[in-house]
């Protein structure tokens, strides 16, 4: 990590567990994680993990059973969420239903108590920004979903908070509308320069337009990483798997070296494979370790394949095929291969197929 | 061919509108006929013991806010009677703030309740409604008496030496139906409450709005048609009460319905009775009014 980026929000070992005694939820558990300065970071993990609690703790809107949260290095924990400088887009956009598009955009900055001027020119800047100078006076009812949206991203920013905090803003948005968003949403941070902080389920969303991802599950962040770290290293079995699509195989450890070691593959091949940071397991040792379809190669079997396997099945899909193989000890090994505009697929189900991995391919799971 | 079906439709529709004529005439009868036979009477000459006599008078109205003195007949404004009315909406209009003093929180407290206890909460709300109005004032009446349970309980305190005359009062009045009508303030804005979206009280906070002014700008334009609606089905039935008035006021301090029972009764003046009865009419229409614009402009935004 750098350290001259500066730490914009601190989360320092916070708890959180809702109501007492054996009815209690342990919504968070220990959990600490430096979002920096001007970066779009993502808390992504499946519904429950704990990621919308912890977005509600940097709001203000829950206070956490246990540890700080700084803002700047000021701890900000216990402060009510009108005197954060922090703002939210939410979930259902929950615009206010009684006033326009332009008192929705304005209110934050009202509230602060600016002049009507300045908060009348702020509002005219946010509007252009998202694209709305038309709608101006229209009243909430009367704009469409993406419109919303817009709306409530303007009114989060127009008090130019230090942090913007988004709850799953695109999940009531259709497929080619979130796509369209997801671009803007990029544009917008890179306009301001504001640090998002961006809660969601959806893997390709966290992987598109994030710097960096908190993968979450049961309450603790499992691993902090760019989308790319987070993507070709998983460090558990939880994030690969939450993640795209992966193969899981047992090995066994040979030399370590490292940051990578030898391992047997249960073809009893050798491979390279990368250790998760900050671990050094013992040689000998059987280890998970996983593998992406897009990784391999598939071709004839040979001393240069790693794997053999009989071919289940082909599926077809436009830009790349899906081949499913059943390994020697009965496991399922997805292969995924980019279809060429001259080759077709040159195997039939059926067939004994061998697997060539490619380079940095293996990545070793923590236990 | 779509006209057609649309025809077909629109003449069918009219079809089923005169089979509801039946009803609509029973019901225009029976909710305009007895009103009629007010306003004729209002009209007429007040019979000597009590009824009418046929003759055309405005007898009855003039004495709605004039008075003719027995002897000299000289015609002066009707003090006591503007005194009712003046008691009668003054009452009534702090009944209305007191039940929405009381009644704003309650519902406030019933809506942010888990969902499961919201129910009990609303039963124990109607509970008095289900009880006797009689029962219920003579209640009150038992709490606030010169030996009933406050005085006695200040007294035995020595927070007073001699008990607080709170029966007998306007104060007793305005308590009495504050307690009689509060359900009716709780019930439509715990419907609007109700229907609030929480998620907009939260945005309001992250916003930079204090409490206040997130209940000021937020909440409170919100819920404003339940309000409106509770504040008219409150002051509407003050406005016309009689047996709280009759039971705490101790028939000294008279509101309009005791007035109008007056006439009927010892009084013996049907015509002004009536002609009291369609004043207050006109009132509770005026509300009413008042209550259509409101919502309208609060329909605008919602």
């Amino acid at each position: 990590m750098d350290n001259d980026e500066k730490t914009a929000i601190d989360v320092d070992g916070v708890s959180k567990i809702f109501g007492s005694g054996p009815d209690a939820v342990h919504a968070l558990d220990d959990v600490s994680v430096a979002i920096r300065e001007n970066e779009f970071f993502t808390l992504l993990g499946p519904s429950g993990c704990g990621k919308t609690t912890l977005l509600r703790l940097i709001a203000g809107f829950d206070h956490p059973t246990a540890g700080h949260i700084r803002l700047h290095g000021e701890n900000i924990a216990h402060l009510p969420p009108y005197k954060r400088p922090v703002n939210t887009v939410f979930q259902n956009y929950a615009l206010f239903p009684h006033m326009t598009v332009a008192q929705n955009i304005g209110f934050g900055l009202e509230m602060l108590g600016k002049p009507k001027r300045e908060v009348a020119a702020s509002v005219d800047e946010m509007l252009s920004l998202v694209q709305m100078r038309d709608l101006a006076n229209r009243q909430t009812s009367q704009i469409s979903g993406g419109q919303q949206q817009r709306v409530a991203l303007a009114r989060a920013l127009a008090p130019h908070p230090k942090v913007l905090l988004l709850d799953e803003p695109l999940s009531a948005l259709d497929l080619k509308l979130r796509k369209e968003m997801q671009i803007e949403l990029k544009r917008l941070q890179s306009e301001t320069g504001i640090t998002f902080i961006f809660v969601t389920h959806d893997q390709e969303e966290a992987l598109t337009m994030s710097n960096r991802i908190a993968v979450m599950s049961a309450g603790k962040i499992l691993q902090i990483g760019t989308p790319r770290e987070v993507y070709d290293h998983p460090a558990e079995r939880f994030v690969a798997d939450f993640i795209g699509e992966t193969n899981f195989l047992t090995a066994t450890l040979q030399d370590v070296e490292g940051s990578t070691a030898t391992v047997t593959l249960p073809s009893g091949k050798p491979a390279r494979a990368s250790l998760p940071s900050g671990t050094h397991p013992d040689a000998g040792r059987q280890v998970s370790i996983v593998i992406r379809p897009e990784h391999v190669t598939l071709a004839l079997p040979s001393h240069e394949t790693s794997l053999t396997g009989r071919l289940e099945d082909i599926v077809y899909f436009g830009t790349d095929t899906h081949y499913r193989l059943r390994l020697a000890d009965d496991t399922l090994f997805i292969a995924r291969m980019q279809n060429r505009r001259d080759g077709e697929a040159a195997f039939d189900p059926g067939a004994e197929v061998g697997i060539v991995l490619a380079d940095g391919a293996v990545q070793v799971l923590r236990d | 061919m779509a006209t057609d079906a649309q025809t077909a439709i629109v003449g069918e529709i009219r079809r089923s509108r005169l089979l509801t004529l039946p009803a609509l005439i029973v019901l225009f009868l029976a909710a305009s006929g007895p009103l009629l036979v007010v306003l004729l009477y209002s009209f007429l000459t007040a019979g000597d013991y009590g009824g009418v006599k046929w003759a055309f008078s405005t007898e009855g109205w003039q004495s709605v806010f004039l008075e003719r003195d027995i002897f000299d007949d000289t015609v002066s404004v009707a003090d006591a009677h503007l005194s009712i009315f003046w008691r009668s909406l003054r009452l009534s209009l702090m009944t209305t703030l007191l039940s929405l003093a009381l009644g704003f929180p309650t519902a406030y407290f019933i809506a942010t309740q888990p969902e499961k206890t919201r129910n009990l909460w609303l039963f124990l709300i109607t509970i008095p409604f289900w009880t006797n109005l009689l029962i219920r004032t003579f209640a009150i009446m038992e709490v606030i008496r010169n030996r009933g349970i406050v005085n006695t309980a200040l007294m035995k305190l020595g927070a007073i030496a001699e008990p607080i005359q709170m029966l007998y009062t306007d104060f007793a009045i305005m308590l009495g139906m504050t307690y009689v009508y509060l359900p009716l303030m709780v019930l439509p804005i715990y419907a609007s409450m109700e229907k609030l979206d929480f998620r907009l009280v939260e945005a309001g906070y992250d916003l930079y709005a204090t409490r206040w002014r997130v209940l000021r700008r937020i909440i409170l334009p919100i819920v404003k048609p339940g309000i409106i609606a509770g504040s008219i089905l409150v002051f509407v039935p003050s406005l016309g009460a009689y047996v709280t008035p009759r039971v705490l006021g101790g028939g000294k301090n008279l509101m309009l319905g005791n007035l109008i029972e007056l006439q009927f009764g010892q009084g013996r003046n049907w015509p002004l009775g009536s002609a009291l009865a369609i004043t207050l009419l006109v009132i509770v229409m005026i509300a009413l009014l008042f209550y259509v614009r409101a919502a309208q402009k609060g329909g605008e935004h919602g």
